[in-house]
């Protein structure tokens, strides 16, 4: 097990490296930050004295290296739009990126399994077709237009919600959360509803398939021989043996659904990560960009980390080998 | 003479597929005594296993009871509620499987899984679900039963395996229990433990035994009678001995020739010619009737009906041998 | 005719009648944007045409031309119904292109994997699950923002981000075509390399590829209206259907709904029947779910 462990860190470190690398080169060798940094009539001077502050006429290797160091002594550098270390600007908007994405990822998991078990269990049923039928839009429909039904529907037609913004936060840990206050909630729903649709599609399809395959074994057979009710057979031994797919895409997803929290971010205007790299993107704020890739890069490889350590715990015949 | 356990009377499951209907079951009718073992004798594809779901309610779809009665304990078991079937189902007639790495759940803790199947039907605790399921472990002869709860399927060998399914099937004490095959998937080695332990189980708690399998050899060290099926009917039955010695139906005497331990050494053994008939499409009238060596087309035309007594009867026109009691 | 691959597969095709309809509706949705130079009541790319006087106009005004608006006018005074149709053509296009590029790329890198197999396979595969595991909506928008605007740079951060799943499709096919024993055993005669991949790989893994085609396709131009939403996708020159959206979003809050929802709609039929045709597709490719 600590073998594992141990081979699984060296290659999330290596992952890391080569991430890094690609996402530096990658943002620095297009565009030139300088024309966004100073206006076209800044004098060829204080053109040098910018250049040399971020030092922009070192050449690339040296850049990267300089990069990776401060990168290791948690130094992502200075916004060059905000004017504040980026690490900084990150972690103030980060709050707002993983409140969302955990409403979202939940939400999909605890409505997405039960529905997709049920489809799989009585699949010829009305409502499991339904079920289907909802998971086909949310699987087809992009996430952009499905935020813009939902402000239509519900904000500009019902009035019910509202179509923006994150309400009132409370603040606990020095971190504002919106879950806490009604009027925070009320601004939650609907981007976590927007982003959780693609999840939910994808939950109640593996919650189907699973199912369907489970219902067929001789398991499920045997469990119905020994007189155990359906639902007991659903809720011990089917649910049991789904969980083992349905963990490892719960959090492989909880990394793609941060990177789409980017479209909802920007449909609903709540102030999170995703908003931030939009606006980086448009203003060329390198820093910012590759912080933010190296901080998804990270996080991705943690998740695959996590998942891998979950699967050896979930499935006994990977975890303790040796027979009793 | 006391009730028998477990009378069933024409016994129909059809499985309607999109190639037609395959009759698996097509008329079976045989009854049970306490503690009596009946082993159930045929190739694939006869219907033996689909008798065997179908005594329990346990078909799936497309496959359907069609006719027939199942009477367990003087209850008619086909067309009962799904609720009530439930009930009846692992406390008065339970089932052993055939491959014991796919029955039990791989994820489960045994423990848990015999702790699911005792408050199935008992509302006992959890300390006393697990204190019975460790003595019924005990009594299935393994070996530390406490220790054993808290492990995994596949932290157990195939024939451990398979006795934690006779033990869940244990459970209750039920009248019946259906096995099939459930030794077919195991060691030589293994297989002898397990038939001896079943036989003594079965004697000392009274429970009548429903022995499935394709194996003459093995059937024949256990059962009390023997029932032989071919193409979703059961065309010779008697107690094990008479059928063994002097088997009337054609077919049971090709079964038997084929046995390697009937055969003198040195000559080749004599298969029975032709192939076991899809259920799709079996042969109108007499089903084993193009593999007969008796067979006189006229008259197999129709479907020979059982003939004989309660105790012995076979399905054929031209049965082998007579008891001279029958034959005046 | 029923003998026939072809006629077997349309035959069972047939069989779903929703299948049925979104194959229609994918036919009639390419000839109608096929068509648009021919259909449209106007050309929304000339300039000329457009009259302020028009602008954001409720569907069924008739505009300064003389003509019905059916599906109205959006801020420029462009009617919707030219704009959408044009706009499906640069959807298609876009789409069509990626996904051809896309399976190119993808298919021969997977191929080149499964039959060199060894330590090309390793990196190959390496990087290409790498990539799997990484968003591919977060890929295509750093390189449409770092190759800028442009259909060419769209289709290559399209490319990009899609190639992997054919790769990973390919690759899967083919090397468990390429463990069985008669591969094994034509790669033991002089048979040239070139023969074991065409002849006998490549048609293996057409199946799934076709079926990865399909819904990439269709993601291609969802993931091409969200970038041009987002505005990093195509130049304002090129009005594809997810700037029309995304145009029409700021006057939702009045009330001015269709400007966005009419080439919504068009959007998520187009995407919505393309899926379905290939989820059954992919159906009737699955074995294990034929009875």
């Amino acid at each position: 097990m600590l073998g594992f462990l141990i081979q699984r860190l060296f290659g999330a470190a290596l992952v890391m490296l080569v991430m890094s690398a690609l996402v530096f080169v990658g943002v620095y060798a297009v565009g030139n930050p300088i024309d966004v940094l100073l206006s076209p009539d800044a004098t060829q001077d204080i053109r040098a004295a910018t250049i040399a502050r971020y030092g922009l006429d070192q050449p690339l290797w040296r850049q990267y290296a300089t990069f990776l160091g401060n990168l290791l002594s948690g130094d992502f550098g200075r916004s060059f739009v905000f004017g504040m270390p980026v690490l900084q600007l990150i972690l103030s908007r980060l709050p707002a990126t993983l409140e969302l994405t955990l409403a979202a990822v939940l939400a999909a998991t605890c409505i997405g399994v039960p529905l997709g078990i049920y489809a799989g269990y009585r699949p010829a049923s009305p409502v499991a077709k339904a079920v289907m039928a909802v998971s086909v839009i949310g699987f087809s429909v992009p996430t952009f237009w499905i935020g813009l039904i939902l402000i239509l529907v519900f904000s500009v037609e019902l009035g019910w919600l509202p179509a923006g913004g994150r309400g009132a936060t409370v603040s606990v840990g020095g971190v504002e959360w919106s879950v806490l206050t009604l009027n925070g909630l009320s601004h939650l729903v609907l981007p976590a509803l927007n982003l959780s649709l693609f999840k939910l599609a994808l939950m109640i399809r593996l919650a189907r398939a699973g199912t369907r395959e489970t219902m067929g074994t001789d398991t499920i057979k045997f469990a119905r021989a020994a007189g155990l009710s359906e639902w007991t057979i659903l809720r011990r031994h089917v649910l049991k043996l789904i969980s083992i797919p349905i963990v490892t895409v719960f959090g492989l997803e909880f990394g793609s659904t941060l990177a789409f929290a980017v479209v909802t971010e920007t449909i609903f205007s709540w102030p999170g990560l995703g908003k931030l790299i939009i606006d980086s993107i448009t203003s060329l704020d390198r820093p910012v960009m590759v912080a933010y890739l190296v901080l998804i890069a990270l996080v991705f490889v943690t998740i695959n980390l996590l998942v891998d350590l979950a699967y050896a715990a979930l499935d006994p015949r990977l975890g303790r080998g040796a027979p009793a | 003479m006391t009730e028998p356990v477990l009378v069933v009377r024409d016994l129909a499951t059809h499985f309607a597929t999109r190639a037609g209907v395959a009759k698996a079951v097509d008329g079976v009718s045989f009854a049970l005594d306490r503690g009596e073992v009946l082993g159930l004798v045929g190739e694939s594809c006869s219907g033996k296993s689909v008798t065997g779901f179908s005594l329990l309610g346990l078909v799936d779809p497309p496959g359907r009871i069609v006719g027939g009665s199942v009477r367990l304990n003087g209850r008619e078991l086909v067309g009962l509620p799904p609720r009530e079937l439930r009930r009846v189902r692992g406390r008065e007639i339970a089932m052993v499987f055939q491959d014991p790495a796919t029955t039990l759940n791989p994820v489960l803790r045994i423990g848990e899984q015999m702790r699911l199947a005792v408050v199935a039907h008992e509302r006992v605790s959890a300390r006393a679900a697990r204190a019975r399921a460790a003595d019924v472990l005990r009594r299935v002869g393994l070996p530390e039963p406490e220790a054993r709860l808290d492990a995994y399927p596949h932290q157990f060998s195939g024939g451990m395996r398979q006795r934690v399914a006779i033990a869940v099937a244990l459970l209750h004490g039920p009248a019946v229990i259906i096995a099939d095959e459930p030794t077919t998937a195991l060691d030589v080695s293994v297989q002898a433990g397990i038939l001896a332990e079943m036989r003594s189980l079965v004697a000392e708690s009274g429970t009548a035994l429903v022995w499935i399998s394709h194996d003459l050899a093995v059937v024949s060290a256990l059962s009390d009678r023997l029932a032989v099926m071919y193409a979703g009917r059961i065309v010779e039955e008697g107690p094990t001995a008479l059928v063994l010695t002097a088997p009337r139906h054609p077919y049971t005497a090709g079964l038997l020739a084929s046995l390697p331990s009937q055969a003198e050494p040195g000559v080749p053994l004599r298969p029975i010619p032709g192939q076991a008939p899809s259920l799709l499409r079996i042969p109108e009238g007499c089903a084993f009737q193009p593999r007969c060596p008796r067979a006189v087309p006229a008259t197999c035309r129709v479907a020979p009906e059982p003939t004989g007594g309660p105790l012995r009867r076979a399905r054929c026109h031209f049965p082998l041998t007579l008891d001279p009691a029958e034959a005046a | 005719m029923t003998e026939t691959p072809w006629g077997r597969f349309w035959a069972e095709y047939r069989e779903s009648p929703l299948a049925v309809v979104a194959l229609a509706v994918v036919v009639a949705i390419v000839t109608l944007a096929l068509a648009a130079p021919w259909i449209a009541p106007q050309d929304p790319y000339d300039i000329a045409n457009l009259s302020l006087a028009d602008a954001r106009r409720p569907p069924g005004f008739v505009g300064s031309e003389g003509y019905t608006h059916w599906l109205g006018t959006d801020a420029q005074g462009r009617d919707l119904l030219s704009a959408i149709l044009y706009g499906l053509r640069i959807s298609i296009e876009m789409g069509l292109a990626a996904g051809t590029f896309a399976l190119a790329i993808g298919a021969s890198l997977g191929l080149l994997a499964a039959y060199r197999g060894g330590w090309v396979a390793a990196i190959v595969m390496r990087v290409v699950d790498l990539q799997l595991s990484f968003p591919a909506i977060l890929l295509a928008l750093v390189l449409s923002a770092l190759l800028g605007q442009g259909k060419a740079q769209l289709v290559t951060a399209l490319v990009a981000a899609q190639y992997a799943y054919f790769a990973r499709t390919a690759f899967g096919a083919a090397s468990a075509e390429r463990r069985k024993d008669y591969i094994e055993a034509a790669a033991a005669t002089p048979l040239s390399g070139r023969r074991i991949v065409f002849r006998h790989l490549l048609p293996n893994t057409l199946p799934p590829l076709v079926v990865v085609a399909t819904v990439q396709v269709a993601n291609a131009i969802a993931l091409e209206a969200t970038l041009s939403f987002l505005g990093l996708g195509l130049p304002v020159t090129e009005p594809s259907l997810g700037m029309l959206i995304a145009n029409g979003f700021q006057y939702m809050m009045s009330g001015r709904t269709w400007i966005s929802v009419y080439p919504g709609i068009a959007l998520i039929v187009l995407i919505v029947a393309i899926n379905l045709v290939g989820d059954q597709v992919r159906d009737q490719f699955n074995p294990r779910l034929k009875r």
